[in-house]
């Protein structure tokens, strides 16, 4: 299949009127304030500039937070371009330089693992733009048709005449070439760039130190704050004695930066954090310091309960058929609040003036960002700049803005000096934005031959979309919470279909601020669904493999990766004495994932062994990369299953540190074996499907060992001893 | 006030005694490539050599390090040609964000100084840092690969 993208013609009309013009207004994100990275040779158009040395560079708009797409989407323009992948580098893309060509790079939002599926088109249109103005560039230089000009590795030749040049040698020619109309995208299956295993681009300043993240940059005259808010959400700061830290090394300022936080401003960032932690605050925490886990508990159950539910999902009539059904099972899970915590914790600087202000500093959401700090500065967005830079992990966090006002506030309070307001991990894990809170009931009817004919599933919980996109919510809910178990959709999509289904949802929200957490709403919807078909399986004695083929008969792509995942770990052979395995399949960010685990419990004490992840994300661009993210997914939704959970007490978050928000490590890291089976047609993400099967894969092998279900996350609070009496949790 | 010996050099800081190595390094002689994760010897960002020994600087006040002791941060690891773990890492393509990568680094080079022939088990038992990317398995193999090239070094290339 040969796709034809047509491109905006006002997509470059900004690369036109660059023409001439020396590319200005970028940095490499390793640049500090004077040494922004210029060219002496213009872009050829928005996405890519080579040089007279023959360096090929790509401009990414989208974040780079360690998912690796700066690479792949490198690989898609660079293989349209037909260039040498070997000269290859990249730069990155500033949001008012965006906004300054009408939104050319169009979208840099990064979440949702939308990078790669959410712009290969657009991106594989640019580069083969660019090969287009080349060739045309050097066939006007020769006099000849374009058409019998070829390209390798950046090399144009004429076969009629035998003449030859170089990408470098005509790229400020093809800067004055009209951008074509529309262009022809080349087939994956002659891709010789894209879908290959190449090695990340953005690698070796990572591995000696010289990558400057947020929290390493500097400038001169920089000052460092450490900020503390309230640590009840919705709190306020009544007051706090500065004179009795003023004096301590380093301290210039201590200031109230809103109603619930305050700020010490020293030299550094220890001198800083030295005086905060001296510093007596007084908080009012008001009506939330009353909230616990148990209300918040309580207050879920109600709502498992309640009427007048939210529909997600429908088909049959589920409560009648459960209610005249013979054999009905019945259970209920939850999934408690988790944080983020990615390695680096919150960092921006900022420096204000009356006329200016500029930020530097991470964020997955550049453009967003931008707005931020221009309303928060009251500045109109022209006089703003976001420097962006590559993110020390982020998994969702910085898709919120928060931080980016509060460093900015506190910028405000110092005009014209630089400001890196610095986060410890005790409030990176305290004012976090938590993954909601959710608790869900289950009832299947199955009948004589074993088949399910009605299932209800009933999410009571917390809405992210009520706390930070309130128009994406209804008087009573918020679709996003059923990801995963929509009806349809070429992003999320349930593939279980049986005849009575009922999904709803009641909506009930706490004080404690969610957020976009990897993987978002799919991670507890997969847990509870597979985790419940699973038991049924087993309680009707049938082979949970063999239970969902009967379920995802129509579903032939979600089966797909089940059957493969499954034969990965053996499933129809038996496991070594011992160990016991357990199954989970979803489509969730336009992919289809399944997991297969194997596991071991000895006097309590769990081993994962092995586990095998199917993935179907369509098409593949970098083998290798995704081999990472699915490696990486399992640790990040292991990590959730076996120790992740914030609990509230008097209102407030009880986990401060790792030590008490424990997360794997290498110890118990098991084998993983990826399985990418692209059946293509379609573009998936593959940054976060996978975690949402990696806990119920493994909690079902579990449930099996044990001869019980284990219903509530994490793992580490329940009781895997096999003679243990009751579920723990 | 103190006196180090950072990556060979001897370095004077205008610090209290109680500050963690970790911010005599990042805030005061400029070294930022190694990182703040938790502040509380638990995640391993911060990892250093001190003396060969990797160290948690995090939670090592300055004032407790000798002159005389040779502090190494990742800026000072492979001067002049990368260790065989940082060229391990490049082959295999470890990192992801890279935040926790040079304490990854320096706690792998410090036990591969220690057993150059350590068995998975060694591995997991001595690389105690967190990664939430997930690293993990090519941390692993970067380290056995990086010990491999240490047993054979005709083979460096």
């Amino acid at each position: 299949m040969t796709a034809t993208a047509r491109l905006s013609r006002r997509g470059f009309i900004g690369s036109a009127a660059a023409a001439g013009a020396f590319s200005f207004g970028f940095s490499f994100p390793l640049a500090t304030p004077g040494l922004a990275q210029s060219f002496e040779t213009p872009e050829v158009n928005a996405w890519v500039v080579v040089s007279r040395d023959e360096t090929v560079t790509i401009r990414i708009a989208r974040a780079e937070m360690g998912q690796g797409s700066l690479t792949g989407l490198a690989q898609l323009v660079a293989e349209e371009l037909d260039c040498d992948w070997e000269r290859v580098t990249f730069e990155l893309v500033k949001p008012s330089e965006n906004a300054r060509r009408d939104g050319v790079w169009r979208s840099m939002a990064t979440g949702g693992s939308q990078a790669i599926r959410g712009s290969h088109n657009y991106v594989r249109a640019g580069g083969a733009a660019a090969r287009k103005m080349l060739v045309n560039a050097a066939a006007a230089g020769w006099g000849v048709p374009a058409g019998e000009c070829t390209v390798a590795l950046g090399v144009i030749t004429h076969g009629p005449s035998g003449q030859s040049t170089t990408y470098g040698a005509v790229a400020e020619a093809a800067n004055a070439e009209t951008p074509p109309e529309d262009v022809t995208l080349k087939d994956p299956a002659d891709w010789t760039i894209a879908g290959q295993p190449k090695l990340r681009l953005d690698t070796a300043d990572k591995l000696d130190g010289s990558l400057v993240y947020g929290m390493d940059f500097t400038m001169p005259d920089m000052l460092v704050a450490v900020p503390k808010a309230c640590p009840v959400h919705g709190g306020r700061l009544v007051s706090f004695e500065a004179e009795a830290v003023q004096g301590m090394p380093g301290v210039r300022r201590v200031l109230r930066v809103d109603d619930e936080t305050v700020a010490v401003v020293a030299d550094t960032f220890w001198r800083a954090k030295t005086a905060m932690d001296a510093l007596p605050i007084e908080w009012d925490a008001g009506e939330n310091a009353a909230v616990s886990s148990e209300t918040i508990a309580a207050s879920l159950t109600e709502g498992l309960r309640a009427e007048t539910p939210y529909i997600g999902n429908q088909a049959g009539d589920a409560p009648a058929a459960l209610s005249d059904a013979e054999q009905v099972f019945e259970a209920e899970y939850s999934f408690p609040f988790l944080n983020h915590a990615p390695m680096e914790p919150i960092a921006a600087t900022v420096r204000w003036t009356t006329d200016r202000c500029e930020m530097w500093g991470p964020t997955q959401v550049a453009e967003s960002a931008l707005r931020t700090l221009a309303q928060t500065a009251g500045l109109p967005t022209e006089a703003c700049e976001v420097h962006v830079m590559r993110i020390g992990g982020s998994f969702g966090r910085r898709l919120m803005t928060d931080y980016i006002a509060m460093a900015t506030r506190i910028a405000m309070q110092l005009p014209g000096t630089p400001v890196k307001m610095m986060w410890t991990r005790e409030e990176d894990m305290l004012q976090g934005r938590f993954h909601p809170v959710t608790r869900c009931s289950l009832r299947g009817a199955i009948d004589e031959a074993g088949d399910l004919q009605a299932l209800h599933m009933r999410i009571s919980g917390q809405s992210i979309s009520y706390s930070l996109n309130p128009e994406g919510v209804t008087a009573n809910g918020d679709g996003s919470v059923f990801q995963g178990l929509e009806p349809d959709g070429d992003q999320f999509r349930l593939g279980y279909n049986p005849p009575n289904l009922l999904i709803d949802y009641a909506m009930r929200n706490t004080h404690i601020r969610p957020g976009w957490w990897r993987g978002v709403n799919l991670n507890q919807n997969a847990l509870y669904l597979e985790c419940f078909i699973e038991e049924m399986a087993r309680a009707t004695g049938q082979d949970p493999l063999a239970f969902r083929r009967k379920l995802l008969a129509n579903s032939p792509k979600h089966l797909a990766v089940l059957e493969a995942a499954a034969q990965g770990i053996g499933w129809n052979g038996p496991a070594q004495e011992g160990r016991h395995r357990g199954l989970a399949q979803v489509m969730g960010f336009g992919s289809y994932v399944a997991a297969a685990a194997e596991v071991s419990l000895q006097d309590g004490w769990l081993q994962i062994h092995r586990i095998v992840a199917a993935t179907d994300p369509g098409h593949v661009v970098n083998p290798q990369q995704i081999d990472a993210q699915v490696a990486g997914s399992f640790v990040y939704g292991l990590s959730a299953l076996l120790y992740g959970e914030c609990t509230v007490a008097d209102g407030r978050i009880q986990q401060e540190n790792f030590d008490t928000y424990n997360v794997l490590r290498l110890d118990e890291m098991p084998e993983v074996e990826v399985i990418t089976v692209p059946s293509g047609g379609f573009w998936g993400g593959v940054g976060e499907p996978t975690i949402a099967v990696g806990a119920p894969a493994v909690l079902n092998a579990v449930s099996a060992a044990l001869g019980r279900p284990v219903r509530h996350l994490p793992l580490v609070n329940a009781d895997l001893r096999p003679a243990a009496a009751g579920e723990a949790g | 006030m103190a006196r180090l010996t950072i990556n060979g050099s001897l370095v004077d800081l205008d610090i209290e005694d109680d500050t963690p190595l970790l911010w005599a390094l990042r805030d005061h002689a400029g070294l930022t490539g190694t990182k703040y994760g938790c502040g509380v010897a638990q995640c391993g960002a911060c990892t250093v050599h001190v003396d060969g020994v990797a160290m948690r600087s995090c939670v090592v006040p300055v004032g407790s390090i000798e002159e005389t002791e040779e502090i190494v941060t990742i800026e000072g690891l492979g001067q002049g040609a990368p260790h065989p773990v940082q060229q391990a890492w490049a082959e295999l393509d470890v990192a992801q964000c890279g935040y926790c990568q040079a304490g990854m680094l320096m706690a792998a080079s410090a036990l591969l100084a220690q057993n150059p022939t350590p068995s998975d088990e060694d591995i997991r038992a001595e690389i105690t840092n967190i990664c939430r990317c997930g690293t993990y398995g090519r941390v692993l193999a970067g380290i056995k690969l990086a010990a491999e090239r240490m047993a054979t070094p005709s083979d460096q290339g």
